[in-house]
Parts: C-alpha cells; structure tokens; sequence
C-alpha cells in the first residue's frame, strides 16, 4: 500500500509536536523512521495509526485516496496497523483468544475453528511456532510480537507501523523478525520501522527518514551514512557555556560490579567511582537502563550483585529510607506522579520535606520555610499554593526546593524536561551551588547540550549495557549519538573499570 | 479559591434539591405524597424529645464510624471492614463484662475497662484488613468485606455457642449484662450522655489530628501520593497500618456503646448497617473532618424519622436508606458535573 503524508501538523497545547511533516512511502517499501526522544516520531506514528488525530489541514492519502482515521480500529480498515513498543496484548487470555480480538466478523460467537486453522496457516508461513492454546503470559516479549504481527496481519494491515520493535528482544528473535519483515514487501505490504538503533535501521530499510523537533529534517536511501545520519538526529553542535568543574579527589559513590535486572533489561556489571562534587550524566535513549541505573543509586532498585558505597558506608540492599538518611536524594521525572503530592499545599511540602518531630504543627515555623524557600528558589506561587496548579517550571523548582540540606548525593532525572532556558539556567545554577558545597550528582537527560554542558563525564546507556565514563571536555554530541544509536560499542565484555 | 468553594457549595445545594426532587418522584410513582412523607419524617426525628433522644442514640455510633472513616479515606483507603470493626467492638466489650459479671470492682472502672476492651478489638480487626493489604497484597475492599462476614460468624456462633443464653439460645441475643454495666441514661430516655461525650471527643480528636498534626499530614501525604510520600521519607505502609488501627479503635467504641448503652447484651445485627452508613457520610462531607457533626446527625434523623412511615402512610421504612443513597450519588455527581463546569470555564 502506498502512504503519503501530506503537512502532517499536530499540537498538544502550546508544543507543536509535528511541523509539517511530508513524506511519500510507495508500496512494499520498508520505511525507517529516525529521530531521538521527542522528536515527533511517535506522534506521526499514533496519527497514522489513529490513535490521536492531527490537526486540521493535515492530509493522509492511502493508494491516491484522502482518509480520515479517527480511531485505530478505523486504522485497521483501511489497512493500518501498529505493533507497539510493549505489546498490546492481554497476557492472561490464550494465544487464540488473543488473536481473534479485534476482528468483528458478527454474530456472538467467534469461530474458533476457522480461526485455528488461520492462525496455524500464518505461523507456517513465517515460520512461528506457537500453540494456540497456550497462554500469553507465558510466551517471550519476541513471541509476543510475533503473535501481534500475525494478528495485524490477519486483520487485514497492508501498512504494518513497529515501534522500537528491537528493544527487550533477543538477537534470535531479532533475525527472526527482520526475516519475516522482509518477506512482506514482496505482497505489496509496506513497513514502518521507528527506531533508534542505527544499525537496525540500516540494516532493514529501504529508505530512512529523520525527524528533529517535529520536523522532518532528511531522508536517506542505501549506502547509509551514519555520521550523516547522527548529524540529522541530533543538530549540529551549538558551542558550549564556560564549564566548572568542581572536582575533589574524595570519593562519594562506589559501585562496584554492580548488576541489575528488570523485566526488559539486565545491567552486568558496572564499576563507578563518583568524587564529591562531580556530577555524571547519564545518556541514552529513553528506556535503556539509565531509569534503572539511577534507582538503584537511589536505592530503590536492589541489585542483583555487587556493592554500593557511599562514603565508604555499604548501603547495598539497605532502603531508599537508609539512603537519605545517609544523605542520597532522588527527584524523579515524573513531578506529579511520583515527586510531588497533588492535593498538598508548597508549605505542607516543605515541611514534610523537614522530617518534622513532635506532635502539632508548627504553622508559623512552616509559613516562614515556606516564605523563605519560595524566594530563594524564585518559585512563582504563595506558601498555600497547591503544587497541582504550580507551572512544571516552577514544580520543579519546588522539587529542588525540597532537598535535604546537607547533602551528600543528588540523583535527578530529566531535571529540566520541559522548561524554559531561564529555568533551566536557574536549576543548574542551584545544582552547581551543591557541588560547590560538596555534594556529588547523577542527572539523566536526553538533551546531549546539557549532559555535554554540565557533566563532568557522562556514562552511554545502550540496551542495559553501560559505556566506561568519558570525559566530557573531550567528546562530542557526533560521538555520543553513534554510542546512543548502538554503534562504536566493543564487540564483548561490555562491563568497564 | 473563594470561587471554587462558592461553587462548590451551589452545586452541592443543587444536588440536596435533585435528591429530594428523584425521590419525590418515586414516592408519586408509589402513589404516596412526598410532602406527608417528608412531614412525618420530620416530626418523626424531632418532633418530640424522646424522639429526638432517639436520633441521638443513633448518631452516636454514626459520628463515631465516620471520624474513624475520615481517617483512613485520608490515608488513601477503603476501609470497607469497618462493619466488622463494630461488630468486634460489640464482642470485645462483651466478652470484658463476661469476665466482670461477679466482679466487686466500681463498676464505673468496669465500663471503662470493657469501652477499652472493644476498641482493642476493632482496632485488631482493623489491623487483619491492613496486614492482608501491606503483606498480602490483598486490597482493603476485598480483606475488609471477607473480614465482615467472618464478623458476622464469629458473633453468631457466640451468641448460640459459648456465650449462648441459659435454657435456649436464641436470635434475641446473650443473656442481658446486669444494669449497673450499662452507661448511665438521661431518665426516661435511651441516651447516654457519656456515649455522646465519646462520640464528639472522637470528631474532635479526628479532627486535630487532620488539621493540626504532623501525623495527620504525613497521613494526607500517604494518601494522595503513595510513591511521593515514600520519596518525601515517609514510612508509608507502617502509616497505612497506623491508619486502620485508629479508625478500627473508634469504630470498636462505636460496637462497645451499642452494648454497653443501647443492648446491654451482644445481639446479632449489633452493628446495624452504620459502618456502610458511615462510609456514605464520609463521602457526602467529601473527607472534611468539620462537617461531620451535622451530616451524620442529618442521617441519623432520616433513619429515626422513618421508622413511622410503615405505620402512618404504609411506606416502607427503607426510604430513608433510598434518601441517603441518592443524596450521596447525586453530590457526587453533581461534583463530577462541577469540575466539568470548572474546567471549562
């Protein structure tokens, strides 16, 4: 099926998502869709795929005719289906089950048989080995895929849209899967690959597009050029602001042979010695273990081996409790999900912040922090303010605002997402006064300007495998991007010392 | 903030006039007149001191339940065993009497003793429901109704098993406690000032403890943000329990007046329905300590002055219960329908 996208527009309130996005995708192509975190690749997928609709004057044609697609049932009629990043699948129902959902052929009872005999037919074809009847709890996060990729099928997708396909899965699967994508082109199937892997992309695809802050900044065909293609994604190097480092020979934070594991991902061990007042960022794309890597700083993530010290005190396997004790604070991404308490005034904050004694409030105490606080970390808001109604600029900085004084470690995840250059100059202005003051910091960041800007040195994160730390002075966004993107890793024994 | 409350308070009045307006409507639909229903339900709760003395005996119990309510709501969760909680009170104060009957001790301390004894109870009931929720995973809802059940049982077996009444055990209950174990009553009427004095002593407490404590803040914290609070270095499960343990005390108090002021004795239904009731005041005042008082005494008034209707107008007296429930689905109906409103202006 043939796709065009034509001036593909889409705000979510003030942020203008997509610009004006055109691209042609013929029949039986496969079509790469490059671009770092927020780029707008998601946003062009979930308009295809009719999960969210773009703004008007927006045009999406499909073999020559204009389409509206309001819902992603709609989607599927007309031919469109999207496998996603997690699966969308109902792990406690059967396989069977699981792949008869979705197709309304009428009547109140589906028809099994007919619908074994389908599915058994598409797993020979591509060669997937499932039993129907199993349950889907039980299959591998490939398998799963695999599943949904039949079913999309079955469904009738002439367009198949995979989201990041490639992460959680094994390199069996991943052949596997690259295998069976190929073959679809030749029934005039056409596929769009989102990722971020370089080396997936180029190669599976045919042609690349690579989209920068909701544009669509260059298209590619076979040879790839990856440095070329590292430059589209992340922009040209701006020059950087005066550095300062602050640098002691004392050591903070030891980890040694550290190793994780979530569902997804496995970090293998990992050394890092942290001197006070440095501060390491973390870089990768979203989901690559550097979420992981920071709670277990944090002590919210137990290792599964080795040890973590601070200051010379072990504290692995001890609580997040214990780790602030000890002078470890985590302010975490999501403000209000997880860092502030909606419904709670900036004063309760703070004076929750204190690790208050006794038995009644002291009010005046908490109007006077509160008074006292709010100026000195410029939040725009009163002491009653509910931090709900705060901006995310000034949530964050109530965030900030909320560290415990002294302090010895301060793990900050995306601590400027989304805000002004004024607030972010502000924020990292309160940092830096921490270093100086002897504390040491791990940030997270996708914006590589401000790890290169304001790490000492910076650790690549990559499918849970972890670069050795590189000084900062000396890279550059071109390097970090290939190490982000998969490439320019050594070949095995991933960990560093 | 002043526009938020004043709206608030209009569309809150709007939902009392469509409560009453939809079961005007039923009671048409009954070929029964709202205006003689709603008169008899007035003159039923107030219209004359021993009535009103007996809205009081049910608003005791009621205003007890829903400032233990008020409690965990503020942590956050459902405590839907409060039922059981009662009834457990009722069995720890009677079980104390049992130990007391020959006893030669004031029987002032008796009282106070058994008042103690049922709240120990309920709060350990309470503490079943948190330990299933901290350390099983089991949710509150779902401990706390099985906990009910078991509540109901465990009262059953009493009053036809060990506790059973000489001759034959019967549904009427346990044999009565001797008089001098009973809360001294206003004379001629069924009130006991001292359970009210319990009762509002309760709200109060509540109430500060909210307002004006650490504790109650940490409380809130917990409650409207679980992860944030545990990030903020609170103790978050041991708060959750803390929660049930208080809010199982006060409705344990709630199941020791009821035998020590009301029955006298450990009767089957002894907790008559006010945990649920309570859980509805606690949602109509929206969690706010302050209102309390006058809604669980207007709930108190509807349930008393509904106990003439079968009588006077051959209307069933679960009216009350009718009124109550779609007073309660239409404020938070009308709140959904506020924000909507808020949110667009």
């Amino acid at each position: 099926m043939n796709v065009e996208l034509k001036n593909i527009h889409k705000h979510f309130g003030k942020v203008h998502a997509n610009k004006g996005i055109n691209l042609n995708i013929p029949s039986g192509t496969i079509q790469g869709i490059l671009g770092e975190n927020g780029a707008g690749k998601s946003t062009l997928m979930k308009i295809l795929s009719g999960f969210i609709q773009a703004d008007s004057g927006s045009e999406i044609i499909l073999d020559g005719k204009s389409v509206t697609i309001d819902s992603p049932a709609d989607a599927i009629h007309h031919g469109v289906g999207m496998l996603h990043q997690d699966p969308l699948d109902f792990p406690p129902m059967k396989v069977l089950d699981n792949f008869i959902l979705g197709r309304f052929t009428g009547g109140l009872f589906p028809n099994r048989k007919e619908a074994t005999q389908d599915f058994n037919l598409l797993a020979k074809e591509f060669d997937f080995s499932f039993d129907p009847e199993s349950y889907v709890d039980s299959l591998t996060v490939g398998e799963r895929q695999q599943l949904e990729i039949m079913r999309l099928l079955w469904l009738g997708a002439r367009v198949l849209i995979l989201d990041e396909p490639t992460t959680g899965i094994s390199a069996s699967q991943k052949s596997k899967l690259f295998s069976t994508l190929k073959k679809l082109p030749e029934q005039a199937m056409t596929i769009i690959f989102v990722s971020h892997k370089l080396e997936d992309v180029e190669s599976l695809c045919d042609q690349v597009a690579v989209l920068q802050a909701g544009e669509l900044v260059g298209e590619m065909k076979p040879p790839f050029n990856t440095s070329k293609l590292v430059e589209m994604m992340f922009g040209k190097v701006v020059t950087l602001g005066e550095r300062q480092p602050v640098l002691t020979n004392e050591t903070m934070l030891e980890l040694k042979n550290v190793s994780l594991e979530d569902v997804r991902l496995k970090i293998k061990n990992v050394d890092l010695n942290l001197c006070a007042g440095e501060v390491i960022g973390l870089a990768g794309m979203e989901g690559s273990g550097q979420g992981m890597f920071i709670r277990a700083c944090a002590g919210l993530v137990r290792p599964v081996g080795g040890r973590v010290k601070l200051k010379g005190q072990d504290l692995t396997g001890k609580s997040y409790h214990a780790y602030k004790n000890a002078g470890v604070n985590f302010l975490p991404a999501a403000r209000l999900e997880e860092g502030l308490v909606p419904g709670l005034s900036l004063t309760d904050h703070f004076v929750l912040a204190e690790q208050p004694k006794g038995i009644f409030i002291d009010r005046v105490a908490g109007q006077k922090l509160a008074e006292d606080r709010i100026k000195s970390f410029n939040i725009r808001g009163t002491p009653l303010s509910m931090v709900e109604s705060l901006s995310g600029g000034n949530q964050q900085r109530a965030e900030l605002a909320l560290l415990q004084d002294p302090l010895s470690l301060v793990l900050l995840e995306h601590p400027t997402r989304g805000l002004d250059i004024e607030s972010v100059i502000y924020i990292w202005s309160k940092l830096k006064e921490r270093c100086r003051q002897g504390a040491s910091i791990i940030f997270i960041s996708s914006d590589l300007e401000e790890i290169l800007q304001y790490s000492d040195r910076v650790l690549v994160f990559f499918s849970g495998k972890v670069s050795p730390p590189i000084d900062a002075a000396t890279t550059s966004v071109e390097q970090l991007g290939q190490l982000i993107g998969g490439k320019g890793w050594p070949e095995k024994g991933g960990s560093h010392a | 903030m002043l526009k938020g409350r004043l709206s608030g308070f209009v569309f809150q009045l709007l939902a009392f006039v469509l409560a009453l307006v939809f079961v005007s409507l039923i009671l048409i639909a009954a070929k029964a007149s709202p205006m003689e229903a709603y008169k008899n339900m007035i003159t039923g709760s107030v219209g004359s001191m021993r009535k009103f003395a007996e809205v009081l005996v049910t608003f005791v119990p009621l205003l007890l339940v829903t400032a233990g309510l008020l409690i965990t709501f503020s942590a956050g969760l459902w405590n839907i065993g409060v039922e059981g909680q009662i009834v457990l009170g009722a069995i720890g104060t009677a079980w104390v009497f049992r130990q007391f009957v020959d006893s030669t001790l004031p029987a002032g301390l008796i009282i106070t003793l058994a008042i103690l004894g049922g709240m120990a109870f309920g709060a350990l009931w309470a503490s079943f429901a948190g330990a299933l929720k901290t350390f099983g995973g089991v949710n509150e809802i779902f401990g706390g109704l099985g906990l009910n059940f078991v509540s109901t049982a465990l009262t059953l077996y009493l009053i036809f098993g060990p506790w059973k009444r000489e001759g034959v055990a019967s549904m009427s209950g346990t044999e009565p406690f001797p008089d001098h174990f009973s809360l001294p009553q206003l004379p001629d009427l069924r009130i006991s000032l001292w359970a009210l004095g319990i009762a509002l002593v309760g709200v109060v407490i509540v109430y500060f403890i909210l307002q004006g404590t650490y504790f109650g803040l940490k409380l809130k914290a917990v409650g409207k943000n679980f992860r944030a609070a545990y990030l903020l270095g609170i103790p978050t499960w041991q708060y959750s329990m803390y929660s049930f343990l208080i809010c199982g005390a006060l409705a344990g108090a709630a199941g020791a007046i009821q035998v020590a002021a009301v029955y006298h004795r450990l009767i089957p239904s002894i907790s008559s329905g006010y945990g649920y009731l309570g859980l509805m005041v606690a949602m109509l005042i929206n969690y706010q300590a302050i209102w309390a008082i006058p809604v669980a005494l207007f709930f108190a008034a509807l349930n008393i002055g509904s106990i003439q209707l079968p009588i006077v107008m051959k209307l069933d007296s679960s009216l009350a219960g009718v009124l109550q429930g779609v007073l309660v689905l239409f404020v938070l109906l009308m709140e959904g329908v506020r924000q909507k409103f808020v949110k667009k202006a």
